[in-house]
């Protein structure tokens, strides 16, 4: 992969996955997103069918979608049908490439078991991203899809892509009024009621019956 | 026709014949992950996350992904180069010189100093993780005049938790996000436990843990917190003090670990007339000499109201508020009720005028964190005994749990910030318990720890080691640093009475210093990775005259400049002598138990680097430098009895030094004793690199779970430090709610104690500062500074991708960030006219910058932001002199004063907290407006464009990186 004027002004490259950073809302009332944006791998990828040497391809195996770049003419259709614009063009070998989902990585059987995933799954500080087989109903990414809201992104193209996002989490506490005004309160131990005084005179004193 | 070359096959797996993989640290931060660097021919190809490494378990960021492009980096220095005679410092004019003149010049110049006066000669750190080290080369050296770069980094935030609570966040401790229920982050966008941190944060919330973010900017971290609190900077102190007053009046705090590990019930002395004023109550038994608190505190007991023992051993129940009379008369009232006392005027009311948040958020967070804490407590079946003896059945933990840094730490009012946070984390009984803050080895130390700095000019003698670590742990003002008129030793003027708990000394200030002559000019300056002449100054461009400026001799006013790095940074233009430094690929280095290591909350963890490449061209480790100074200088740690090089190299160095001959005690603790077979302690081991190199560059000692927590009272943990020689005493660490320690510098200052006193001219702040309960203040340069003019607060970040100015080198994380805006909240923005993208002025009472606008709409109205250190001069760290980073991208710094405009306590204070000497980068006010119709659309100021030094690799105008096989 590229990377024209590594060292000068506008330095680009090629990317697999870009996270794009930006805002929602106004303030106070922000959001803060990352969103990364690789290859989505779909079902029915746009990509492919517009490729006129074949090079875009979609694996039967495993469905991954995948460049053969000695077949690629490097003419940019396949960029424009994706939706998503998961396709970078490498501007030197001028051919297009794209996240492979680590073919290479995760049928390596050099590696130990664990390790079979993408790099960026690996990677992730903060495992926000899951690997597995989305047509098994059982796996950890189909249960996790499937019970905490996973959605697949501009489902209107028909492109059913196989990586889905999941939506944010927020947790809230309640208090309850009354969780403040408990009888363990620790103020009651320290004696802050004023002390009586013993020495003055009261009714004891001038009570006789 | 030609067939065309086949391209690289994404199937085809590497050709594990021409591979290596070699594990090691990562240095593009400070997190110090395990690392896997795969090697093909000899050449990085990637770096992975190392998955059998304690700290990021196989994860990696995209900076450590990066360390590739760091090493073939054409900012790289490789050869010793010196200073063209006739060229000017900051001309980049240098010629190659070999390693052996470069030693030669060094020793001549540095013996002589040494024999006539070794404060002459400076040294001063960047971010470096070899303080241990760099520390002892000073000490053996005889110089007072080093430090790293803590004191312009966070040291607020050490010195304020650990004079607090015995130990300190980060390196030293943290969250235990893996029991919390509630955590609050304050002031912290990426730091530099990013990646544990976020591996933990993603564990907390996928378990249902609510995450709190208090800050001005809603960034890094804060992005997937459950609600984000925006704050005023430098007004920490007014909302952490207003929750203690909510949690205190609601009776929010946990009453019995307040009694049993503070001294909140302890008495204080209320007699005005009495040279005890303020000082504990104590009983006359013999008092232990020893840096640990005795345990002879008075307190009033419920039962018998009377004052007794405060004697955890027996039964006891002692009130917590209250003012009493001792049987002579003498007023005393328990330091908790000195605290209630203080904290009555700090209402949520009060603080929502100051910080920016409503009274009624900040009065709901406060009863978040106290009724989580009372009502979700978590039970560990771990029987413990605590140091007096008794047997507990369980660890309790209430599960709330916080996190701050520079946010607090980098205002002059952040020694309090951060003594108000650890009071607010004592009075919710979180410390070294589940759920809560846990400590790291070797923390909890003593309040404070026992290390201490020489004390006056006599312990600086020619040829003689300094008699004192360099730098050290005031307990009062007879451990300073200053001579008989109270004036200071050091350079950097830290442990004097301008800034007497300056625990990590005050690099900001030492250039200044040196080159005003006050408090002496210096002879020769050395500076190893801190590039002081861009954003490790504030002030940036008269730090920059300052190292160029002459005396009417035509000599330089700092006369010699050494600079160490393995980079073209902005300061190696200005050197005299450029040592080339190795990248963290090619070099040994430990994270040491004498230093920074990377413990974990179940025990100590040290870990190494071990050289995966060879040194690029001619550079070598910093630390080969100084072994080899320091025995040509014959400085006695180096060489033997006959003054003969005592250690073949660094390694050599690691494994055979110990701290005192026979000691046991050396820069790694894992695999000692001659086989292996002890750690901590035990004599040097010759094979203890191939047993680090084995295991994953790492030890880890954990410790048995009964010591894991309440380690400042638990008598097996205490003991097995003691044992181990990480504590000297085996003794309970009580929080200090109420500060004794700051109280004996302002009876000083009030002229109530025998010992050291201040000048007349600092008695009024050395009193107001060293206040033993901590207080709100408005950040001295906004105390000095015109607000109407100047309405805004400016602050800046670290993005993820970038480590300070390390990296916009670096052809990958360069793409990420090319150069940086200046984010203004968009309402801010249009009241000025300026729109999105425009270019804009900011400008403070200091100086005026130019810059693009970036509208935000997570971000305090009253603050603008910037990232740190992305824009670069000119031609710096080999970049093209057009790009982007220093004709858009720019330095907030130009705007940013090392001093204080003149005051009461001085015409040259230093912009710093007047307690710890932490330099005040969030404190600076500014205004903003727009470009007039004619500028120039590019970044001011402008520098001219640095030329690359001799032996810098030439700068491609393309990279091609693949990691897979190539087709056949």
């Amino acid at each position: 992969m590229s990377d024209d004027n590594p060292y000068g002004k506008d330095p680009t490259g090629t990317f697999f996955n870009r996270v794009q950073s930006f805002e929602i809302g106004d303030y106070p009332n922000t959001e803060l997103v990352h969103f990364p944006k690789s290859c989505l791998h779909c079902e029915e990828p746009p990509c492919v069918p517009v490729c006129p040497t074949g090079a875009s391809y979609k694996r039967e195996e495993d469905g991954i979608v995948l460049v053969d770049y000695d077949k690629c003419i490097g003419c940019k259709y396949c960029s424009w049908a994706c939706p998503y614009g998961a396709r970078e063009l490498d501007e030197h070998q001028k051919v297009m490439k794209k996240c492979t989902l680590c073919v290479d990585r995760i049928y390596d059987e050099a590696l130990p078991e664990a390790e079979r995933k993408p790099a960026c799954v690996l990677a992730c500080p903060t495992n926000a991203r899951l690997f597995g087989d989305v047509h098994d109903s059982e796996s950890e990414v189909s249960v996790t899809i499937r019970e905490s809201g996973g959605y697949q992104l501009m489902p209107e193209w028909g492109t059913q892509p196989a990586n889905h996002y999941l939506p944010r989490r927020k947790t809230k506490i309640k208090i309850h009024e009354d969780e403040l005004i408990r009888a363990d309160n620790p103020l009651k131990k320290e004696g802050l009621k004023p002390k009586t005084v013993v020495d003055e005179a009261t009714l004891d004193d001038v009570t006789s019956w | 026709m030609s067939t065309p070359k086949p391209i690289h096959d994404p199937i085809k797996q590497p050709d594990s014949e021409r591979i290596e993989v070699k594990n090691t640290t990562c240095y593009m931060c400070a997190c110090r992950c395990g690392i896997r660097v795969t090697l093909r021919d000899g050449e990085v190809r990637y770096i992975q996350g190392n998955p059998d490494h304690p700290l990021n378990k196989g994860i990696i960021c995209a900076k450590g992904s990066s360390g590739i492009m760091k090493q073939y980096s054409p900012a790289r220095l490789t050869k010793p180069l010196r200073r063209k005679p006739g060229a000017d410092r900051g001309d980049s004019e240098f010629e190659e010189i070999s390693w052996d003149e470069a030693f030669s010049i060094m020793e001549e110049r540095m013996a002589k100093l040494r024999k006539t006066d070794p404060k002459q000669f400076a040294m001063f750190t960047g971010r470096d993780q070899m303080q241990a080290m760099t520390g002892l080369f000073a000490k053996q050296y005889g110089t007072p005049n080093y430090a790293a770069h803590g004191g312009f980094c966070s040291v607020n935030m050490a010195a304020g938790m650990i004079y607090t609570i015995g130990g300190s966040f980060w390196e030293f401790g943290g969250p235990d996000l893996e029991r919390s229920k509630l955590f609050v982050m304050i002031g912290t966008a990426e730091d530099h436990h990013s990646n544990p941190l976020k591996m933990e944060l993603s564990k907390f919330k996928r378990q249902g843990g609510k995450f709190i973010s208090i800050n001005p900017v809603r960034t890094g971290y804060s992005a997937i917190a459950d609600e984000w609190i925006p704050i005023k900077p430098g007004t920490d102190a007014a909302l952490l003090m207003a929750l203690n007053h909510e949690i205190i009046r609601t009776g929010l705090y946990d009453r019995d670990f307040l009694i049993e590990y503070s001294n909140s019930a302890e008495l204080v002395n209320m007699d005005d007339n009495s040279t005890e004023y303020g000082m504990f109550v104590r009983a006359e038994v013999p008092e232990e000499e020893g840096c640990f608190d005795p345990q002879n505190k008075l307190w009033w007991d419920r039962n018998t109201d009377k004052a007794i023992v405060a004697d955890r051993a027996i039964d006891h129940d002692p009130y917590l508020l209250g003012e009493y009379a001792l049987q002579d008369g003498t007023p005393v009232k328990t330091s908790f009720q000195l605290l209630h006392e203080r904290l009555e005027k700090y209402t949520p009311e009060w603080a929502e005028n100051i910080t920016g948040i409503p009274a009624a958020t900040i009065r709901r967070l406060a009863h978040e964190m106290g009724i989580t804490a009372r009502d979700e407590k978590i039970e560990l079946p771990i029987a413990w005994t605590d140091v007096w003896g008794r047997e507990h059945d369980t660890v309790t933990g209430n599960p709330v749990s916080f996190h701050a840094m520079r946010g607090l730490a980098a205002h002059s009012n952040g020694f309090h910030s951060i003594r108000a946070l650890s009071i607010l984390m004592s009075l919710l009984g979180t410390i070294d318990r589940p759920g809560g803050f846990r400590h790291k080895a070797p923390f909890p130390r003593p309040i404070p720890p026992c290390a201490k700095t020489p004390k006056g000019p006599e312990d600086v003698q020619p040829e003689t080691p300094l008699n004192g670590m360099p730098l050290g742990w005031p307990a009062d003002p007879d451990d300073l640093f200053v001579d008989d008129k109270g004036e200071p030793v050091r350079l950097d003027k830290a442990f004097s009475w301008e800034f007497p708990l300056s625990v990590h000394g005050m690099m900001h200030n030492a250039i200044t210093n040196a080159w005003r002559g006050d408090p002496y000019t210096i002879d020769t300056l050395l500076i190893f990775m801190a590039n002081m002449a861009w954003n490790s100054s504030m002030n940036t461009e008269q730090v920059r005259d300052m190292l160029n400026d002459k005396d009417d001799n035509g000599e330089y006013k700092i006369p010699y400049l050494i600079v160490c790095d393995a980079f073209q940074s902005e300061m190696v233009s200005y050197a005299d002598l450029v040592l080339p430094d190795t990248t963290y690929l090619e070099r040994h280095d430990v994270m040491s138990m004498l230093d920074r290591p990377i413990s974990e909350y179940d025990g100590p963890v040290d870990s190494v680097r071990i050289p995966v490449l060879p040194p690029t061209g001619e550079c070598k480790p910093f630390q080969e430098v100084l072994l080899e100074l320091g025995t040509r200088l014959k400085l006695p740690a180096f060489v033997n009895e006959k003054g003969e090089r005592k250690f073949r190299d660094y390694p050599d160095f690691v494994v055979n030094f110990e701290t005192e001959p026979g000691s046991g005690i050396g820069f790694l603790s894992g695999w000692r004793g001659k086989g292996g077979e002890q750690f901590m302690k035990g004599e040097p081991n010759p094979n203890q690199w191939e047993m680090y190199e084995k295991n994953n560059c790492v030890f880890h000692y954990e410790l048995p779970r009964s010591f894991q927590y309440m380690r400042n009272w638990n008598k097996g943990y205490l003991e097995w430090a003691q044992e181990h020689r990480l504590t000297r005493y085996a003794e309970p660490i009580n929080i200090h709610i109420y500060s004794e320690v700051l109280q004996k510098f302002r009876m000083a200052a009030q002229g109530k104690s025998d010992g050291k006193q201040p000048p007349d001219h600092l008695r009024k702040r050395v009193e107001t500062y060293f206040d033993p309960l901590p207080f709100y203040y408005e950040p001295l340069e906004s105390q000095l500074t015109d607000k109407h003019k100047y309405p805004l607060n400016a602050v800046t970040q670290r993005p993820m991708a970038m480590y300070h100015s390390w990296d916009s080198q670096n052809a990958w994380l360069r793409q990420i960030h090319t150069y940086n805006y200046l984010y203004v909240n968009s309402a801010t923005a249009k009241a000025e006219g300026i729109a999105d993208g425009d270019w804009l002025w900011v400008e403070s009472q200091w100086g005026k910058v130019r810059c693009l606008c970036r509208y935000s709409e997570a971000l305090e109205p009253g603050t603008v932001w910037t990232w740190n250190a992305i824009g670069k001069a000119s031609g710096a760290w080999n970049l093209e002199p057009n790009a982007n980073e220093s004709k858009q991208g720019f330095l907030l710094n130009h705007v940013i004063s090392e001093e204080l405009p003149a005051h009461d306590a001085g015409e040259h204070i230093s912009n710093s907290d007047p307690v710890t000497g932490q330099a005040g980068w969030y404190d600076v006010r500014v205004r903003i407006y727009k470009v007039g119709d004619n500028e120039k659309p590019v970044t001011m100021p402008q520098f001219d464009p640095v030329k690359p030094a001799p032996g810098q690799p030439k700068r491609k105008s393309w990279l091609g990186f693949f990691a897979g096989g190539k087709k056949q």
